[in-house]
């Protein structure tokens, strides 16, 4: 039962999401039927059953408000109202006690044939409730509680069962299992015990009385409670409701699925009636079909034990966590009783036989389960179990087990999936009738037609697409991350795509079967990324695994109060003593709602044990080429005046130290002691045996000096304009750099602007300019020498980073330079042919990015582990670090814009879990000097069958990480290698795919919707300077390219791989979003194809770094008037960086959509407009990656070229 | 004269069963975490010219004095040795690199061939006894 036990801390998170999502369904339900209109059905099969769960739903709202006090725990009074249903459900059959609820009821039938009725009162009921937000858990709920009703009117069960209206039972089946009894009185308990109860309770007619009084017990319990949620509600709100939506959605669209599937399977007999009560299912929710089976009959006991499951849900808290837990316990069951979930399938086939309608049941359940509706399936599970086992036994093995039993659970799911698999058409279909469905639901609220949109989603994934018919892929909006298939809770709790993205968001069970899918897998993390909401968590004691040293996570079960089970290692750990008092509020005895177990990000305020040694101050050294070349491109002016601008802003204490060093063909410093009248400057000519001057007086305090430096920073860009020195002494001035930081560490700054031509570390031309164009292998993309790397080496080792701003007009060796960053974990700027007036948008840009450079966060000192379940194992790094030990990456700075890649394999079979967990820790000194922890954690289900995993593919992850990939192998192998590589992914994975589906004629190249844009991604990629061949690329362009696929988090490497196109001559308000008063047009995107450029048009071009606009030739003279604020298009300079502010409404919309482009992301790009007929226009050409350029297909011909290779 | 080229090929090939040995040492320190990548690669690199010393001057004198079974049997190691030598990119630090065994299975395979490498050792070292002693016989 470890899963019940991890339903608890989940569980206050979703509650206020639930409710509305809840509400959301319930109005869902109806419409639903409406549609399809199958009263019969209702009438013919179970007519009380289902004006049952109705009633359920209308009480809630009646309900509600008598036993809650607190209009602000509306969520968790929701719940309540929900659990009511339960009880609701089952007074019709025993004589209902509840008025309300015989209104609720009738309100219910009447849904079928008006939709909006229903929705809206349930929508009052949410209304009252004040938290909008619990859809999710509703759903689920809402089918449990018909579900369960069901069972009870059938069977024997009636009588306890209204006394398990308190749904308490769970105090019992706690105290059943275990001994002690402790239970009853405490609130998280419940959660836990409940779901057990409902396998045990069922069987064990005895307890019912029991159950009652436990029940009422866990009432007064359940009051308590919401009081957490309340808290919960305010900070998650927002986001949690989308999330809920989506995972509703999703539940919903699978079961339509699995609906469908079953039509299928179901075939001959009362095929349409058969089919209509699919449908049904689908839209009035798991709860409807559940009913339906238990008309059955043979079944309802075991559903009977199933009830009580929910049941306990009824309180609020115990909601959410309850579907959390009856996930787990899904999970949880089928493990125990491996054995369950057969029987249950081959009772489902008794049942069937009996009776025709009984038919579909069973076969819903399947679908269900596998349709990630875990909480479904549990129910199945458990009902199996309880005839074939005492009850006793049953509840006593969850809690004893938990993981080892999940193997048989996860079988059950198995069979389900790999039905759909081979239906997939069906299931399409499927898809589409209910679709067609939904238009009648548009009168209902927003958050229904969000729900809508969600549905479809899931059959989508999977939807086949002709690439070569179907022009228009690229979708109009950016594509979203794809969110795995979790149950609500779980996906609730989930990190958010933005730190941490899977390449496959459904994972394959097995290697062989990764292998099959011919994806990469992998994980692409953005670890340090500013946050804006975040929890801190100050505490003596940090929880972690004894075995694994996970962090605890809100992916871990708690087994009972005292105990914990990882979720990497399966190891049950203790729970310390403080952890059972949870802060926030200000409750003992809650240890799943603690903030560490509500959040799958947090941060730890660490101990002393964390500590190597104290925390060491913030210290900056600047390291500063002052050669010929450098002062001729006056980079200086710059880098001094955004210093001066940014010395207070610097991220750092009182005890912050900086320092300065300069060189050409010698190394000089800069004394800055506080007490001199003026900088001294020291000269060292000995640059072989480079040696420090003055080591106490070069790094000095910046607030103590703050005037020294002050004056420096201004004396510095003159003091070398008569310079005849040409030479670059940059390995010298580094190793003194390296000695200087050695024991503080820090980050040193280095811009250099030339090949370092003398001392230590000296470099030469490599490149040749006549190979630039080459489509034969491009040389030299590794390093000349390791004098970078050894250095980077032992600065990583002394905690300092590297951080290397090229500046340079000529060839510079990037690749071997690069080295010093990637290995120290710094970060690596690269602007070619700087000069300060001659290229000011390169100025502008060394400008902006300075600024942000010197004012981000940063973390010192920082390592870096990231952890997955067992039988998962990381291969391969990438990212600017050095690998210390097999899993722990030792940063010696992170920054927020800092992005990793991780490759993974499958070693072990994962057959025995139905869930994985990866989660990054970072543990890094903060510039106040504060030991801080940082963690993400990432739950995924496992799938067995590849089309499971080709629904989940996430494909921006994918190309990411293939680019990662392909910059390792045209490193140590060679370019065109690399390319090829990247074109075989494509092919074999498509191929793969293809011969998955069978029905498809071979001479089309078809991809799951999932995947329908990863040729056009790997086309792009081919074409990015990094792998493109045929067109003249500079080596240190290539080479920095190369440096930024490495080091970008997934975000930013996206936009600079396919960058987004989009039309503003035209912007209008439709569809425009509001952001702080300001309206945001939002023009959709366009293909990247020249196709889609007209004379008459602007198009702006998102390249991440860079936006592009480019103007028409004969474009409209009114928005060059209104807009740029020239006269007509003539009159437009070619070199504008710049939108002028002008009082015109296409000027604001223009500026407004332009500037939350650049809101949304930490680097300030750079505005470039380009007139049709100016030289720049190549750089926006060149971005048009669908077109063909002389030395590269163009999309359709590369898709021909992979068709044939597929057809092969 | 054969018995001293065997004597002398005994105690180069009790040297090298030692280095492999030590390799494997290494090696399996690192995967447990008890040295770090920098200082483990460092030592290893040490020996790695040492190793491909040891190895060719057996193969040589094996070629010299007409051994052409045991030549040939050492020939593809000797072989190997040296390409992987030559094959260092310029900018690695040496066969074991620290910022690369970590990747891509790397620290596997260095293992892999430690092993394979003892294994041969082994064998060429009961061949020398065997060789050594016929030969003493026959002087």
């Amino acid at each position: 039962m470890s899963a019940p036990a991890g339903l608890p801390p989940r569980p206050s998170a979703p509650p206020p999401l639930g409710a509305p999502a809840g509400v959301a369904q319930a109005g869902a339900r109806p419409q639903h039927n409406g549609p399809v209109q199958h009263q019969m059905q209702f009438f013919t099969g179970y007519p009380q059953n289902y004006s049952a769960p109705s009633g359920h739903y209308a009480q809630v709202p009646s309900k509600a408000v008598p036993s809650q006090v607190d209009n602000q725990y509306g969520a968790g009074y929701y719940s309540t109202g929900y659990s009511v249903p339960a009880q609701s459900v089952l007074t019709p059959s025993v004589g209902s006690n509840l008025l309300n609820t015989q209104g609720s009821q009738q309100s219910y039938s009447k849904v079928p044939p008006h939709p909006v009725e229903s929705a809206e009162g349930l929508g009052q009921g949410a209304i009252s409730s004040t938290s909008y937000l619990r859809t999710n858990t509703p759903q689920s709920y809402s089918a449990f509680g018909s579900h369960y009703s069901t069972s009870v009117s059938s069977s024997v069960a009636s009588q306890g069962f209204p006394l398990n209206s308190g749904h308490y039972a769970m105090p019992m089946v706690s105290s059943a299992a275990y001994p002690s009894l402790s239970y009853p009185s405490m609130a998280t308990a419940s959660p836990y015990g409940q779901v057990f109860t409902s396998q045990s309770l069922p069987a064990i007619g005895q307890f019912k009385e029991m159950n009652a009084f436990s029940g009422q017990s866990t009432v007064v319990s359940h009051s308590l409670q919401q009081v957490p949620m309340g808290y919960r509600s305010t900070s998650w709100s927002t986001s949690d409701v989308q999330s809920a939506q989506d995972s509703l959605s999703r539940n919903h669209t699978e079961s339509l699925a699995k609906a469908s599937n079953q039509t299928s399977t179901v075939g001959g007999v009362d095929s349409s009636h058969l089919v209509s009560q699919n449908v049904r299912f689908i839209k009035s929710g798991v709860g409807s079909s559940v009913s339906s089976a238990v008309t059955s009959s043979e079944r309802t006991p075991v559903d009977h034990s199933a009830q009580p499951g929910p049941v306990p849900s009824v309180t609020k808290p115990s909601e959410s966590l309850l579907q959390e837990g009856i996930q787990y316990d899904g999970y949880v069951n089928n493990q125990a009783s491996s054995t369950p979930a057969p029987l249950s399938s081959s009772s489902a086939i008794d049942s069937s036989s009996t009776t025709s309608s009984a038919s579909p049941v069973p076969n819903n359940y399947d679908a269900l389960e596998g349709g990630g509706f875990p909480e479904t399936r549990s129910i199945t599970s458990s009902p199996a179990p309880a005839p074939s086992v005492p009850p006793t036994s049953k509840t006593s093995k969850p809690f004893g087990y938990g993981y080892p039993a999940l193997q048989p659970g996860y079988q059950n799911s198995a069979p389900p999936t790999s039905a759909m698999q081979p239906t997939n058409p069906g299931h399409h279909s499927g898809f589409q009738q209910y679709s067609q469905q939904y238009p009648g639901m548009n009168q209902l609220s927003s958050s229904l037609g969000g729900l809508n949109l969600q549905h479809s989603q899931q059959p989508e994934s999977l939807r086949p697409v002709n690439l070569i018919q179907d022009r228009n892929i690229l979708p109009i909006t950016p594509v979203p991350a794809p969110v795995p298939n979790l149950n609500s809770d779980l996906r609730k709790l989930n990190c958010s795509p933005d730190s941490f993205r899977c390449t496959l968001t459904n994972i394959p069970q097995t290697q062989t079967l990764l292998n099959k899918a011919k994806l990469p897998l992998g994980l692409l993390l953005h670890p340090f990324r500013d946050l804006t909401q975040l929890p801190v968590i100050t505490s003596s004691t940090i929880v972690r695994c004894r075995s694994c040293r996970t962090y605890i996570n809100p992916f871990v079960s708690f087994i009972d109060q005292r105990r914990w089970k990882c979720n990497l290692c399966y190891r049950v750990n203790d729970v310390p003593e403080e952890f059972m008092y949870n802060p926030l509020t200000r409750s003992y005895g809650e240890p799943h709602k603690r903030p560490e177990v509500q959040n799958s990000t947090v941060e730890f305020i660490a101990s002393s044990d964390y500590m190597l040694r104290p925390p060491q101050p913030a210290v900056y050294l600047f390291v500063l080429d002052v050669s010929y070349n450098a002062v001729e491109a006056g980079y200086l002016t710059v880098l001094c005046q955004s210093l001066l601008e940014n010395l207070d802003k610097l991220p750092g204490d009182s005890r912050t130290r900086i320092g300065f060093i300069t060189f050409d063909s010698t190394v000089q410093f800069y004394n800055l002691q506080e007490g001199l009248s003026q900088p001294q400057m020291l000269i060292v000519s000995d640059i072989d045996d480079v040696f420090l001057p003055t080591p106490d007086s070069l790094l000095v305090n910046l607030h103590e000096s703050k005037e020294l430096i002050k004056d420096l920073l201004n004396a510095l860009p003159n003091m070398f304009t008569n310079t005849r020195e040409t030479h670059s002494a940059l390995g010298p001035a580094l190793q003194a750099a390296f000695k200087l930081m050695s024991p503080t560490g820090g980050r040193i700054s280095v811009f250099q602007t030339q090949l370092p031509s003398l001392g230590a570390g000296l470099l030469h031309s490599r490149e040749d300019p006549n190979q630039r164009s080459s489509t034969k292998g491009v040389q030299h993309l590794g390093p000349a020498t390791d004098f970078y790397k050894k250095l980077a080496l032992d600065c990583s080792g002394q905690q300092t980073a590297v951080d290397l701003f090229l500046l340079s007009s000529q060839y510079a060796d990037l690749a071997s330079l690069a080295c010093m960053s990637k290995y120290s974990a710094g970060c690596i700027y690269y602007y070619p042919s700087f000069h300060h007036t001659h290229n000011s948008a390169q100025a502008e840009k060394l400008q902006k990015d300075l600024k942000r450079y010197l004012t981000r966060k940063i973390g010192f000192e920082a390592v870096m582990r990231i952890r997955c379940t067992k039988g998962l194992s990381i291969h391969t790094f990438h990212g600017n670090f050095f690998v210390r030990s097999t899993d722990l990456l030792s940063l010696a700075n992170v920054n927020p814009d800092a992005g990793f890649a991780v490759q993974m394999s499958i070693e072990e079979s994962l057959t025995d879990t139905s869930l994985v967990c990866f989660q990054t820790a970072l543990l890094y000194t903060s510039s106040k000097g504060e030991r801080r922890i940082r963690v993400h954690t990432l739950c995924l289900p496992v799938v067995s069958s590849l089309a499971d995993v080709y629904a989940g593919a996430d494909v921006q992850a994918v190309i990411c990480l293939l680019a990662n990939m392909a910059v390792d192998r045209s490193v140590s192998s060679s370019l065109s290698d690399s390319r090829d590589a990247l074109v075989n992914a494509v092919v074999d994975s498509l191929s793969a795919y293809m011969s998955t589906v069978s029905n498809l004629q071979q001479s089309t190249l078809i991809a799951p919707n999932s995947l329908k844009l990863f040729p056009l991604y790997v086309l792009a990629l081919l074409k990015q300077k990094a792998f493109r061949t045929g067109t003249s690329t500079r080596l240190d362009d290539r080479v920095y390219a190369m440096c930024q696929m490495k080091s970008q988090p997934l975000i930013h490497l996206m936009k600079m791989i396919h960058p987004n196109l989009y039309r503003i001559d035209r912007l209008t308000d439709e569809g425009a979003i509001h952001v702080n008063d300001r309206v945001v047009p939002q023009p959709p995107l366009q293909k990247l194809s020249a196709e889609k450029l007209t004379r008459e048009g602007v198009f702006l071009m998102d390249c991440g770094s860079i936006f592009y606009i480019w103007i028409g030739k004969s474009c409209d003279n009114n928005f060059i008037k209104d807009v740029l604020g020239y006269p007509n298009y003539a009159a437009v300079p070619q070199k504008l960086t710049q939108l002028p502010e002008l009082d015109t409404l296409s000027s604001e919309r223009t500026r407004s959509f332009i500037s939350w482009l650049r809101d949304s992301r930490p680097l300030n790009p750079v505005l470039q407009v380009i007139k049709d007929e100016s030289p720049a226009k190549t750089d926006f050409f060149q971005h048009l990656i669908e077109d063909r350029t002389e030395a590269a297909f163009s999309y359709y011909e590369y898709l021909l070229q992979i068709q044939q290779q597929t057809c092969k | 004269m054969e018995s001293v080229v065997f004597i002398f090929s005994l105690i180069d090939c009790c040297a090298l069963i030692f280095l492999s040995v030590y390799f494997i040492i290494t090696l399996s320190d690192l995967e447990c975490d008890y040295i770090n990548a920098r200082s483990c690669c460092s030592k290893l690199n040490k020996w790695v010219i040492p190793e491909l010393i040891g190895h060719t001057v057996v193969t040589v004198l094996m070629l010299i004095s007409l051994h052409w079974f045991i030549f040939l049997l050492n020939f593809p190691v000797a072989t190997w040795n040296i390409y992987r030598y030559i094959m260092v990119p310029s900018g690695n630090m040496g066969v074991f690199d620290p910022t690369e065994i970590h990747n891509r299975g790397q620290l596997k395979s260095h293992m892999k061939e430690a092993m394979i490498k003892l294994g041969f050792h082994l064998l060429c070292f009961f061949m020398y006894l065997y060789s050594m002693i016929l030969a003493l016989i026959n002087d």
